[in-house]
């Protein structure tokens, strides 16, 4: 089964099969040694700029800033959830996230 | 390869959308097919409907588009029959009750919480009163803005309100230009004041004077790719093009269709025609509308009046316009100063009347987010004064009242990051109850916006509020990003963001301590903007300070966790379900 993935209203938020899952606004605590040199990034998304699959995971480009240090940038892959059976769940909140490098 | 965006919009798009939107308001909200929705949310766009956020699923934005904020006698007691009947959802909101309307600051009209189901009795509505949502959003023409008071304004060097009828009737719902990379906004100004904010549009015609044919001549210069979004704000740049008024909408046809031939459709984000010109530069844009777009001698740009702007400015006369003023028949516009724009559906009807009573029964709006009551003769307007809804919406405010504008925020809109309209009204009110401007100043312009879209026109205030995140005491808490000294006029400078992620329930505190550090070390009878101009940013950022006070915010968490961040309940567990057809 195919999963329809989009970017939609200016990067305000992801579709997932026609209904909106993941949403800007969000604080996000990334691993993302690229983006900014704190050990966690503390990242407010504020657009998203591409989403994609690896897997069954779920991963996203964003825009954002560090809340901690300033820095703002485009991060590399970010998961942001799971699909499996074509229905869509959203990683915890509160989890770490690993950045993957585009290969 | 093409968005999806653009995908969809190749299959159905403009006028058409419009057979499909009724067909869903019939059949119920459920008809939409669920692998559809997307598409169909984006195409509704185009007739002025845009789905509200997460949480809120199944009612929709209403725009309606009035060209130059133009509300012809009768129209605005429509609009406010229109918010009481229809823009009433599940949310109340504290300050602004059940049903409202808001005034944006490009002129136009929006309604919350409408449902498709009514659509088409509002279309039926509107449109039997000569109103209409076509091209509200969406990528086309916009709402064509410029001086609400075109035609009226004792200051004017040429009458637009002409110019952009013929503009608005040539261009909505034409076939040729109603499918274009992105939005394409335009601006028409006749005065020498600047209110058309021409400088901050897509495409800006500005009034300048040129000798033709050994006559002196008043018509447009022209300029393209202004825009304020996504931290890549950029001034319109002269093309070095003058045109009479007569072919105004030649010249922007051509634009239009340059656009729409050259605008990027792969990347929305470097859409706008901002980024044609920063890639082309003026000189090619001109040659290009000359060469491949007009069938004319294009005129270089004509003497301009651009050392008379005053509206944005911060500094001088007629920053806006608020208060009373003449017009060229020798009666009177009134500007009503309406906090962050938002007027409760009653006050819409009680004004219908009051315009109706004192005036022509004529109203309009400008890009403050004001509206402006018309051609009021000299012995109606003490009796227009002294009726009780001045009281409110204040053609005298104080100056923090009069210089709020905010954006739509996370009450209703996708991309915000904090709470705009209601926080604003709280911060103005505080703010007149606790600081003290220098007795010369009877304007202070303070906008907030909810993310960088910078639909409130943050760059252009004394003082710019944008939505941020920070963490206070460990906790996730709204914040503002604080930039100083923007402005239009003759020299527009975009304001520069000095002091970063100030916690929300400490920015009133900030902007007291500025304030009291510019009335302490100004110039004599210098403006805030000035006073910006000649600091650093470290010595701007060491003003701003910010500290707790005895504001107290009740909205520091993340208002978009909520499905309406007024609601008792307000968890996304207890969003209501899309409202049932009736
Ligand atoms: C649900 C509410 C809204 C949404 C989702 C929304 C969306 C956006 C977006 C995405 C942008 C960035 C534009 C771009 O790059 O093309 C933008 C800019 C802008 N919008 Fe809105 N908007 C909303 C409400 C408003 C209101 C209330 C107004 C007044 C009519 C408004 C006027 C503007 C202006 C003046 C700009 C910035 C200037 C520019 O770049 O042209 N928007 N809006
Ligand atoms: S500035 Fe951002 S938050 Fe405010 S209405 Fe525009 S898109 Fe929404």
């Amino acid at each position: 089964m195919t999963t329809r993935l989009r970017v939609l209203d200016d990067g305000a938020w992801i579709s997932v099969n026609d209904a909106r899952e993941v949403r800007v606004s969000e604080l996000w605590r990334l691993d993302a040694p690229d983006l900014c040199e704190c050990t966690l990034t503390d990242l407010v998304v504020e657009n998203f700029q591409t989403v994609g699959v690896d897997g069954s995971t779920v991963e996203a480009r964003v825009y954002g800033q560090c809340i901690a240090c300033g820095e703002t940038g485009i991060t590399d892959w970010v998961p942001i959830g799971r699909v499996r059976g074509g229905e869509f769940t959203e990683l915890d909140r509160g989890a770490v996230r690993r950045v993957r490098r585009e290969a | 390869m093409p968005t999806d965006v653009e995908n969809w919009k190749s299959e159905v798009y403009g006028n058409e959308i419009r057979d499909h939107l009724f067909e869903f308001a019939e059949q119920g909200f459920d008809s939409i097919p669920d692998d559809e929705r997307d598409a169909w949310f984006e195409r509704f766009k185009w007739w002025g409907l845009y789905h509200q956020r997460n949480g809120q699923e199944g009612y929709f934005m209403m725009r309606i588009g009035t060209p130059n904020g133009v509300l012809e006698p009768g129209q605005l007691r429509t609009v406010g029959e229109i918010a009481d009947e229809y823009a009433r959802g599940p949310g109340t909101n504290p300050i602004f009750g059940d049903a409202y309307a808001d005034f944006t600051t490009r002129q136009s009209i929006q309604l919350h919480w409408i449902e498709l189901s009514d659509v088409p009795a509002i279309f039926e509505k509107l449109e039997e009163n000569g109103l209409s949502t076509q091209q509200a959003c969406g990528d086309s023409w916009r709402n064509i803005v410029g001086n609400p008071v075109a035609g009226k304004d004792a200051q004017e060097v040429i009458d637009a309100w002409p110019v952009i009828r013929e503009l608005n009737e040539t261009f909505k719902g034409n076939d040729d230009h109603s499918n274009l990379p992105r939005k394409w906004k335009v601006s028409v100004t006749g005065s020498a004041d600047g209110s058309g904010q021409g400088d901050i549009n897509d495409l800006a015609f500005e009034p300048a004077y040129k000798e033709v044919d050994g006559e002196e001549v008043v018509g447009f210069n022209v300029r393209v790719g202004g825009g304020l979004s996504r931290n890549e704000p950029r001034l319109a740049r002269d093309i070095d093009v003058w045109v009479s008024p007569e072919r105004v909408s030649d010249v922007a046809g051509g634009l239009s269709a340059l656009f729409r031939d050259n605008g990027d459709r792969e990347d929305r984000y470097n859409a706008r025609i901002k980024f044609l010109v920063d890639e082309w530069g003026a000189e090619k844009v001109r040659d290009t509308l000359q060469e491949e777009y007009v069938d004319f001698e294009l005129h270089t740009a004509g003497r301009d009046v651009r050392e008379e702007y005053t509206y944005n400015t911060g500094a001088g006369e007629r920053n806006d316009l608020v208060g009373i003023h003449d017009q060229k028949d020798g009666t009177n516009f009134v500007g009503l100063n309406v906090l962050v724009g938002r007027m409760g559906a009653e006050d819409v009807l009680e004004l219908a009347d009051v315009a109706d009573e004192y005036g022509s029964g004529e109203v309009r709006l400008s890009q403050r987010q004001n509206v402006i009551v018309t051609d009021v003769p000299d012995d109606e307007l003490d009796n227009l004064l002294d009726e009780p809804i001045l009281e409110h919406y204040s053609p005298s405010p104080s100056p923090f009242m009069r210089g709020s504008v905010a954006c739509t925020g996370t009450e209703y809109c996708s991309l915000s990051i904090v709470e705009t309209k209601n926080r604003q009204v709280r911060y103005a009110r505080w703010l007149k109850e606790n600081v003290e401007l220098p007795e010369d100043l009877d304007q202070f312009h303070i906008h907030l916006s909810g993310c960088t879209a910078s639909c409130a026109q943050p760059q252009i205030a004394d003082v710019s509020l944008r939505g941020m995140k920070t963490r206070k005491d460990g906790d996730p808490v709204e914040a503002l990003d604080v930039g100083l000294g923007g402005g239009l006029g003759e020299n527009p400078q975009f304001a520069r963001w000095v002091t970063q992620r100030v916690p929300v329930d400490e920015v009133p505190g900030a902007i007291a301590n500025l304030v009291e550090s510019f009335a302490d070390e100004r110039d004599e009878g210098e403006s805030f903007r000035a006073f910006v101009a000649r600091h650093d940013e470290d010595e701007l950022d060491a003003f701003v300070d910010p500290e707790e006070t005895d504001y107290e915010d009740p909205m520091m968490h993340n208002t978009k966790r909520t499905w309406y961040p007024y609601a008792e309940n307000d968890s996304m567990e207890d969003a209501p379900s899309p409202p049932a057809d009736d």
